[in-house]
C-alpha cells in the first residue's frame, strides 16, 4: 500500500503531513511512501532529502491522489481535494467534521475513509497521536516568542549599570496546552507570569509551569473538566462576570495577555472587553490564540497585527504552527505516523481499519460510506475525575466570628448538657446512698475529671513511660493490704502479707524502670 | 488516733501524683515528675505505716523490702524491647493484689459481723471502721468489694495472657474457645447472678464462684485479641487495673486509693482511646477481637516486588537530602534499633536530614517506638508523630520501612474494601524512593497485602533487619 502527501494549497500553509524521518518510519509498517514535488518545501524538506529517505517524488497532485491509497495532509480538504478522493482510499487530515458538515458528505460520496486527526479521542493511549494538542504546544509557544518580538522591554527583570529593568509582567488566559505552553515559555524567559483558568484543578498545573494561579472569590462549584473530557465547559453568567471584574482588577499592570480559550464547538468567549485593552499601558501586547474563533478579544482583527488608539498591540495571526513549519511538521508527522501505526497492527503495510477500537473509531468521519461522526462516547474516560478537593478558603473576618461562635456555642451545649446528665446521676445516687458513700464518690468523680484533664497533655513520645509510672501508683493498693495486716485472723494476715509482697515488687520496679526509660531520652 | 496526720499526708500524696502524671507532658519535666511520683508513694506509705489500723510494721517493712529488691532487678535487667511484656506482667500484680485485698475486706467483715457490740468496742483500724456501719453502708459495702475482685480478676488474668502474647510464650493470633463471645456473656451473667446471691447472703462461696468467672473472662477477652491490638489490650489492663484500686478504695473508705485509681483508670481510658484512634477502630472492636470480615471484594495488588540489595540502598542513601525511617514492630523483634541510630549518626553527620516518623500504634506498646530509639540514643527532637511529618513525604528522597507493615499500607486510602479502610497511616509511598526492611514475602499482622510492595517507587531490602542494617552501615560513606 502506498501513502501519499500532497503540497498543502491553503495560502499560508508551510506545514508538511511527512518528512523525510516519519518516510523512514513508515516503510519499516510496510508502506511505499510517495509525496508531491515541492510539498515539503516551506517546512525545509527539499525533495532530494525525500529521496534519499527513499520516497517516491511524483510531479502533480492529481498524479498522487492516484497511486496513494492513504492520502495524510495536515488542512482539511478543499473542494478540488475532496474530488480528486476514490472509494477506498482513506484520507488521515484535520477535518473538523462538527463544523464541516458539507465537506464531510461530499468525502463520503467519493466513498473515502476519512480520519480526522482533530477528533482523535483525549485518552492517554492516543496522546502520542493527539495533534491538537502538539500543535497547541506549538502555539503557545510562538504566542510569547511574537508577543516578544512587538513588546518593547526585557522579560525578565534586570539590575544593570545603566538602570533598573522592572519584569514584564504575562497573563495567560485559558491553560490548556497551548496555555500551558506559552506559561512555561514566558517563566522561562523571566517574566512574572499569572495564568488563568476556569477550570480549578489546573492550578496545581500552573504553578508547576511556575505560574500563579488567579483564583476568583466565587462560591458556585466550577464545573470539573473531566466531564467534559478534559475541555472547558461554559460557564455560568455569574462566574463569566466575577471572571471579568478579576481581569479589569489586574489589566492595567499586565503587559503582556495571551488569551487562548476556547470550548469545543462554540465561538470563543469574549473575556478580554475593550475598556481592558483601553486600561492597559501603551507598548503592552495582546496575543490572541483564538483568533480563528472570533477571538477572545472583540478588537481581535483575524490573521492581523493591530495597534489600538492607546498604544496597545493585538495579534491576531491564526497560523502560529505554520509559522513554526519545520518544528510543526515534525510532530504532525509523527502524530501522523502513530496513527498508522494503530491502523496497521501486523507491520505489513495493510491498514485494518478495527472500528472497535475507541481511537480509531473516535477519529473516523466516514468510513466505508457511512458517515461516521459523531462518534459514540469513548469507554474509557478521558480523564479521572478529580477529587473534590475542599479548598482552604479565606474568610472574612465577620465569618471567622460568626464561626466561632457558633463552634462556641454548640461546645457550651454539649458542655452544659453533659454536666446535666452528670448532675442528675449524681442526684439519683445521692437519694439512695448514705452520706459516707457521698463523700468517697464526690472524690472519685472529681479525680477521674483531674486525671482527664492532665493525662491529654501527656506526650505521645512518653506513652510507655506514663504506663510505667501509672503501674507503679496503682500499687497504691498497698495501703489497703498495709492497713489490714495488723488486724485478725492468720489467713488475713497471709493473704495481706502476699499483697504488700507483690505490690512492693511493683512499687520499685515501675519507678525505677521509668527513670531508666526517661534518662534514656536525649536532645540532640 | 492520728487521723489527721494519716489524711494530711494523703492530700499531698495525692497532689504529688497528679503533678508526676501532669509532668510527662515534656521530656524534660518528666525527669522531674518521677521524682514526685516516687516521693508520693514514700509519703502514702510511710503515712499508712504510722497511721491506725496498720500493724506487724516489721513485717511490712521486710516484705515491701522483698518486694523492692525483685523490682530492682526486673527494672535494671530488662531489656527496652521487652517493656510491654514487663508492664503487662506489672499489670497482672496490681490486679492480683486487689483480689487478694477484697478477700480480706470480705472475712474481716464476716468476722465483725459476729461479734457482739462489746467486742466491737476494741476493735481498731479497718476493723473498727466496719464495726460502725450501718446494714446499707454494709450492703453497698459489699458491692464494691465485689466489684472490686471482679475487675482485679480480670485484670490479672488478661495481664497474664497478654505478658504471655507478648513474650511469645502464647501464641499471639486470636484464638477463641468455641462459643467464642456467649462464653464471655454467660461468664458475666453468672458474676452478675452472684453478685445478686451474695448481696443477699453475704456468703464466702458467690464470691468465689464470681472470681472464677471473672478470671476466665480475662483469660479468654485477651486470648481472642492478636498481637498488633495488644497496645490497646496493655493500655485497657492500665486502665482497668486503675478502676480495680478505686473500687478497693471504696470499700475501704480510704481516699487517697480512690483518687489514685480514678487517676491510673482515666489515664488508661485514654491511652486506649488514643490508641484505637489511629487504628481507625471502635474500642469495643478492638475488645471483641479480630478484624472484621472484608466489606467487599478486596482490590487485586499488581506489580512485583523487586528486591535490592545493601549496595543499592547505600548508593541511593549517600545521594539522598533527606530521609525519614519508619521503625514497627519488627525493628524491636530483630533488636534491630542501635543499628538504626548507627545509621541515623552516620547520615547526619554527612548533612542529612533524617527523621523517623512513628505511628501511634507502631510497636506493641503506646510509644514502644520512641522509647527503643531513646535507648539507642536517638535525639528525641528528630522523632516526629504522624501528624507531624505526613505532610514531608513529598519532599523526601528516601523512606526506609523497617519491621513495619499495616501502618503504611497505601490500601487503607485507596481500597475502601479493605479491612484497614480509613485507618490513619503514614504515607511513605510519596516519597521519591522507598526501602522495605523485611524478613521475607509474608503479609503483616491483620493478613492483608500491602501495595507498597509492588509500587514502582519501592524497593524490597530482604533479611533480618539488624542483620541488614550491619551490612549496609560500612557501605555508608
Amino acid at each position: 500500500m502506498k501513502i501519499g502527501t500532497p503540497k498543502e494549497i491553503f495560502a499560508g500553509e508551510n506545514r508538511v503531513a511527512m518528512t523525510p524521518a516519519s518516510a523512514k518510519d513508515l516503510q519499516k509498517l510496510g508502506y511505499d511512501c510517495v509525496i508531491e514535488t515541492g510539498a515539503g518545501l516551506a517546512a525545509g524538506f527539499s525533495d532530494q532529502t525525500y529521496k534519499d529517505a527513499g520516497v517516491e517524488v511524483v510531479a502533480t497532485a492529481a498524479a498522487l491522489y492516484k497511486v496513494a491509497d492513504i492520502v495524510a495532509k495536515v488542512r482539511p480538504p478543499e473542494d478540488v481535494e475532496v474530488k480528486r478522493l476514490r472509494e477506498g482510499q482513506t484520507l488521515i487530515s484535520f477535518f473538523y467534521p462538527a463544523q464541516n458538515k458539507d465537506l464531510m458528505e461530499a468525502a463520503n460520496a467519493k466513498g473515502a475513509t476519512v480520519i480526522a486527526m482533530d477528533m482523535v479521542p483525549r485518552i492517554s493511549r492516543a496522546q502520542k497521536m493527539d495533534a491538537l494538542s502538539s500543535m497547541a504546544n506549538i502555539a503557545g509557544y510562538r504566542a510569547v516568542i511574537e508577543a516578544g518580538n512587538n513588546f518593547g522591554r526585557f522579560f525578565t527583570g534586570q539590575i544593570t549599570a545603566a538602570g533598573k529593568v522592572p519584569p514584564a509582567k504575562v497573563l495567560v488566559v485559558g491553560a490548556g496546552v497551548a496555555g500551558l505552553a506559552a506559561i512555561g515559555t514566558s517563566t522561562s524567559l523571566g517574566a512574572i507570569t499569572y495564568a488563568f483558568d476556569v477550570r480549578p484543578e489546573v492550578a496545581e498545573q500552573v504553578e508547576s509551569m511556575g505560574a500563579q494561579f488567579v483564583f476568583l472569590d466565587f462560591k458556585e462549584e466550577q464545573q470539573d473538566g473531566a466531564k467534559t473530557g478534559g475541555y472547558a465547559a461554559v460557564s455560568s453568567p455569574e462566574f463569566a462576570a466575577a471572571q471579568l471584574a478579576k481581569f479589569r482588577e489586574i489589566a492595567p499592570d499586565m503587559d503582556i495577555v495571551i488569551t487562548t480559550a476556547l470550548i469545543p464547538g462554540r465561538d470563543a468567549p469574549e473575556l478580554w472587553t475593550e475598556d481592558m485593552v483601553k486600561a492597559m499601558k501603551p507598548g503592552s501586547v495582546i496575543v490572541d490564540l483564538a483568533a480563528e474563533r472570533g477571538g477572545n478579544c472583540k478588537l481581535t482583527v483575524k490573521d492581523e497585527k493591530i495597534v489600538t488608539e492607546n498604544g496597545v498591540t493585538i495579534i491576531g495571526y491564526t497560523d502560529f504552527p505554520s509559522r513554526m513549519a519545520a518544528q510543526a511538521s515534525t510532530l504532525y508527522a509523527t502524530n501522523i505516523r502513530h496513527m498508522v501505526t494503530d491502523l496497521t497492527p501486523g507491520k505489513d503495510g495493510q491498514p485494518v481499519h478495527n472500528m472497535d477500537d475507541d481511537v480509531i473509531r473516535g477519529a473516523t468521519a466516514t468510513h466505508k460510506g457511512e458517515v461516521t461522526f459523531p462518534p459514540p462516547k469513548p469507554k474509557i474516560a478521558a480523564i479521572a475525575a478529580a477529587p473534590k478537593k475542599e479548598k482552604p478558603k479565606e474568610l472574612t473576618a465577620d465569618e471567622k466570628r460568626a464561626k466561632e461562635t457558633a463552634a462556641f456555642k454548640t461546645q457550651t451545649r454539649n458542655q452544659v448538657g453533659l454536666l446535666a446528665i452528670g448532675a442528675v446521676l449524681l442526684l439519683g445516687v445521692g437519694l439512695v446512698a448514705p452520706a459516707s458513700f457521698m463523700q468517697h464518690f464526690i472524690v472519685f468523680v472529681l479525680a477521674v475529671f483531674v486525671g482527664f484533664q492532665v493525662i491529654w497533655g501527656v506526650a505521645h513520645s512518653l506513652h510507655t513511660p506514663l504506663m510505667a509510672v501509672t503501674n507503679a501508683i496503682s500499687s497504691i493498693i498497698i495501703l489497703g493490704a498495709l492497713t489490714q495486716i495488723g488486724s485478725g485472723s492468720f489467713l488475713v494476715i497471709l493473704l495481706a502479707a502476699l499483697a504488700v509482697f507483690m505490690t512492693g515488687i511493683n512499687i520499685f520496679g515501675g519507678f525505677l524502670v521509668t527513670r531508666r526509660m526517661l534518662a534514656m531520652f536525649q536532645k540532640s | 488516733m492520728e487521723y489527721g496526720f494519716t489524711t494530711a499526708a494523703y492530700v499531698v500524696a495525692a497532689v504529688l501524683f497528679i503533678l508526676s502524671l501532669g509532668g510527662l507532658s515534656g521530656q524534660e519535666s518528666a525527669k522531674r515528675a518521677v521524682w514526685y511520683g516516687i516521693a508520693g508513694m514514700a509519703l502514702a506509705v510511710a503515712a499508712t505505716l504510722f497511721g491506725p489500723g496498720a500493724g506487724l510494721w516489721l513485717l511490712s517493712l521486710i516484705l515491701i523490702a522483698g518486694g523492692g529488691v525483685i523490682g530492682y532487678q526486673l527494672a535494671t535487667k530488662v531489656q527496652m524491647t521487652q517493656m510491654p511484656e514487663l508492664v503487662a506482667a506489672m499489670h497482672s500484680l496490681v490486679g492480683l493484689a486487689a483480689v487478694l485485698v477484697g478477700f480480706i475486706a470480705h472475712f474481716e467483715l464476716g468476722r465483725v459481723a459476729a461479734m457482739d457490740a462489746e467486742a466491737r468496742a476494741g476493735l481498731e483500724g479497718f476493723a473498727a471502721l466496719l464495726a460502725y456501719k450501718t446494714p446499707v453502708e454494709i450492703n453497698i459495702l459489699r458491692v464494691e468489694l465485689f466489684l472490686g475482685i471482679f475487675i482485679g480478676a480480670i485484670t490479672f488474668t488478661g495481664s497474664v495472657i497478654a505478658y504471655g502474647k507478648l513474650a511469645g510464650r502464647v501464641n499471639t493470633a486470636a484464638a477463641k474457645l468455641p462459643g467464642g463471645h456467649l462464653l464471655n456473656a454467660s461468664a458475666a451473667a453468672i458474676s452478675v447472678l452472684s453478685l445478686i446471691w451474695y448481696f443477699n447472703t453475704g456468703g464466702f462461696f458467690p464470691l468465689f464462684i464470681m472470681t472464677l468467672a471473672a478470671l476466665f473472662i480475662g483469660y479468654h477477652l485477651i486470648m481472642g485479641i492478636g498481637g498488633a491490638d495488644m497496645p490497646v489490650v496493655v493500655s485497657m489492663l492500665n486502665s482497668y487495673s486503675g478502676w480495680a484500686a478505686a473500687a478497693i478504695g471504696f470499700s475501704l473508705g480510704n481516699d487517697l486509693l480512690i483518687v489514685v485509681g480514678a487517676l491510673v483508670g482515666s489515664s488508661g481510658a485514654i491511652l486506649s482511646y488514643i490508641m484505637c484512634k489511629a487504628m481507625n477502630r471502635s474500642f469495643v472492636s478492638v475488645i471483641l477481637g479480630g478484624f472484621g470480615g472484608p466489606a467487599g471484594e478486596q482490590m487485586a495488588v499488581e506489580g512485583e516486588q523487586i528486591a535490592i540489595d545493601s549496595d543499592g540502598v547505600a548508593t541511593a542513601l549517600n545521594e539522598a537530602d533527606s530521609i525519614i525511617i519508619i521503625p514497627g514492630y519488627g525493628m524491636a523483634v530483630a533488636q534491630a534499633q542501635s543499628a538504626v541510630a548507627e545509621l541515623t549518626r552516620k547520615l547526619r553527620a554527612k548533612g542529612k536530614n533524617v527523621r523517623f516518623a512513628i505511628h501511634p500504634v507502631a510497636g506493641r506498646l503506646p510509644g514502644h517506638m520512641n522509647v527503643l530509639l531513646a535507648e539507642a540514643k536517638v535525639p528525641y527532637d528528630i522523632v516526629m508523630e504522624m501528624d507531624e511529618i505526613n505532610d514531608d513525604f513529598p519532599t523526601t528522597d528516601v523512606a526506609i520501612v523497617i519491621g513495619s507493615n499495616d501502618i503504611v499500607n497505601p490500601a487503607s486510602q485507596d481500597d475502601p474494601n479493605s479491612p484497614i479502610a480509613g485507618m490513619p497511616v503514614l504515607e511513605c509511598w510519596k516519597a521519591k524512593q522507598v526501602f522495605v526492611s523485611k524478613r521475607g514475602q509474608g503479609t503483616g499482622y491483620s493478613g492483608i497485602e500491602n501495595p507498597l510492595f509492588y509500587k514502582e517507587n519501592t524497593r524490597m531490602f530482604y533479611g533480618d533487619a539488624k542483620k541488614s542494617l550491619d551490612e549496609l552501615l560500612p557501605k555508608i560513606e
